[in-house]
């Protein structure tokens, strides 16, 4: 009896956003760093993909083995290293990926390989418009593009952009914009109590962001990595 | 065709059972035919509230696993006779309770009843979303505090994406209730002001309930604050809700404040 089934098999390639880790030296450090962002944040990167940009450390293979168990430990599982030597590695250490940060519109024609490039690639992002509340425990993720949000992010939420953040409401949760390495990424809101603000990975948790602030319109951006924060009235 | 709310909130033990029973018999009181039903598998309250402890024989588990007929589970009211309560098992594993089976006796209920009302477990798990699943209009019980407001807005999310309303794209109806509000440490800043709760959880009010004795005392007789004091302020308090829940547009009252509140709330509320 021949075979029953002709169909052929397919591979599609599909692009995923991750977080990106980029250790520094000395790694104890790195992780004391990475165990006070944890305790502020428990759980944070638990069930997310991240990769290991190795750039930065000089590591053989135990010194990778050691620090994505590591990691691991904190309930972060690797899913791929980048910046590593490939001789180094081996089938205990998750692959090699040769990332870089990408633009949305390159994303766009990586997350459809299948189809032929149409008409040029749109000049502007898609922008995402949430015209309710985000409520805590919510967490809209929107790689490309601005995410604007009619109303308050609540305590315990989450808004993830790859361009900015426009909130017209109260920020009480947490505002992450330039997410895939954008850093003239901005966030705006109308009123912060916000848990934590983070633009292209530099962020600001409640403490450090001046009490004077509070209950005021703000905005949110990158000046050399530092994050600055100034009242909109 | 019946009207089915879930009474939920997140945290524990901030008046879901007393605000079920009192609500319920509020609106058997009016005339309306009212089930109120327990969801808290294996750990049961609203019977005691409701004073039938002693009578239960059959319960919600019962029914969906085919042992015991809805009539048979049901348990009238000695007091009201339009009121009724199915109440939840105290023995059974909290799994017994299917999908399917919740989506069955809820609908079986609607066509008995002009209201049915879920009083959901504290949480976030299967319990809590399955007292949701098939509601169309939620009262979220709030007290006025951080950790309470915080998971009050937790809850308004899951009934906006986990109820069968929200998956098939139409809205729940949501109705906030404040209970447990102190003026005196309000007052003193000790507790959220009404405003702030608005503030955060943008939800249309039902009612603000005064801490009060007289709750605890109800609960003890096994009789609903509306009906074992109903001139109590608790039990003015919930009337009240139980009366806007039928349409009726009373204004708001701040418990045990003075004047100027009043209007500054009911403002609030029309816009
Ligand atoms: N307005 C009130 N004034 C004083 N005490 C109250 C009031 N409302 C509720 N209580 C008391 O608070 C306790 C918890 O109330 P209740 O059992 O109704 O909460 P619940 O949300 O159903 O709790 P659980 O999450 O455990 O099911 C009870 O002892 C009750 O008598
Ligand atoms: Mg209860």
């Amino acid at each position: 009896m021949p075979i029953a089934s002709q169909r052929t098999m397919r591979f599609l390639g599909r692009s995923y956003m991750a977080f990106v880790f980029t250790p520094e030296e000395p790694l104890i450090e790195w992780l004391a760093q990475l165990d006070s962002w944890l305790a502020r944040s428990p759980g944070f990167f638990g069930g997310r993909p991240v990769v290991l940009d190795l750039v930065n450390v000089k590591l053989h293979k135990p010194g990778m083995v050691h620090l994505v168990a590591c990691l691991l430990e904190r309930g972060i599982r690797v899913i791929g290293l980048e910046g590593a030597d490939p001789a180094q590695l081996g089938p205990d250490l998750p692959p090699l990926l040769s990332g870089r940060a990408v633009n949305s519109n390159e994303l766009i024609a990586l997350a459809r390989p299948e189809q032929p490039p149409a008409a040029p690639p749109k000049q502007q992002p898609a922008s995402l418009l949430v015209d309710r509340p985000v409520r805590s425990g919510q967490s809209i993720i929107h790689p490309e593009g601005d995410v604007s949000v009619l109303g308050s992010v609540g305590s315990g939420a989450e808004i993830v952009a790859g361009g900015s953040i426009h909130i017209y409401g109260t920020l009480r949760g947490r505002a992450m914009a330039g997410h895939m390495g954008n850093s003239r990424a901005r966030i705006f809101c109308q009123k912060i109590e916000a848990e934590l603000l983070a633009i292209n990975g530099y962020y600001r948790t409640a403490e450090e962001i001046d009490a004077s602030y509070r209950g005021r319109p703000m905005q949110a951006w990158l000046n050399d990595n530092v994050m600055m924060i100034t009242a909109l009235n | 065709m019946g009207k089915v709310l879930v009474v939920t909130s997140g945290k524990g033990g901030v008046g879901k059972t007393t605000t079920t029973a009192a609500l319920g018999a509020a609106l058997a009181q009016a005339g309306e035919t009212v089930v109120v039903v327990d969801f808290d598998v294996g750990l049961r309250n609203l019977d005691l509230v409701m004073g039938a402890e002693r009578r239960v024989v059959f319960d919600l588990i019962n029914v969906i696993q085919g042992v015991a007929k809805l009539s048979q589970a049901l348990i009238r009211d000695k007091r009201l006779e339009t009121l009724w309560l199915l109440p939840a098992s105290q023995t059974r594993d909290k799994d017994a309770l299917t999908e399917e089976g919740v989506r069955q006796v809820i609908a079986e209920l609607r066509e008995r009843f002009d209201w049915v009302i879920c009083d959901s477990p504290a949480g976030i798990e299967r319990g809590a979303i399955l007292a949701m699943r098939y509601a169309d209009a939620a009262i979220i019980v709030t007290n006025p505090e951080v950790s309470s407001v915080r998971d009050s807005d937790r809850i308004i999310g899951m009934l906006d994406s986990k109820t069968e309303r929200a998956e098939n794209g139409s809205r729940i109806d949501k109705h906030l209730l404040i209970t447990r509000y102190d003026a005196g440490r309000a007052q003193r800043g000790e507790m959220l002001s009404i405003d702030d709760v608005l503030e955060i959880l943008s939800t249309p009010l039902l009612g603000i309930i005064p801490e009060s004795q007289d709750v605890l005392r109800a609960s003890n007789v096994g009789a609903p604050v509306t009906l074992a004091n109903q001139l109590s302020g608790a039990g003015r308090a919930y009337a009240e809700a139980a009366r806007r829940l039928q349409g009726e547009s009373i204004a708001m009252t701040v418990p045990n404040q003075k004047r100027g509140l009043f209007d500054k709330l009911f403002g609030r509320r029309a816009a």
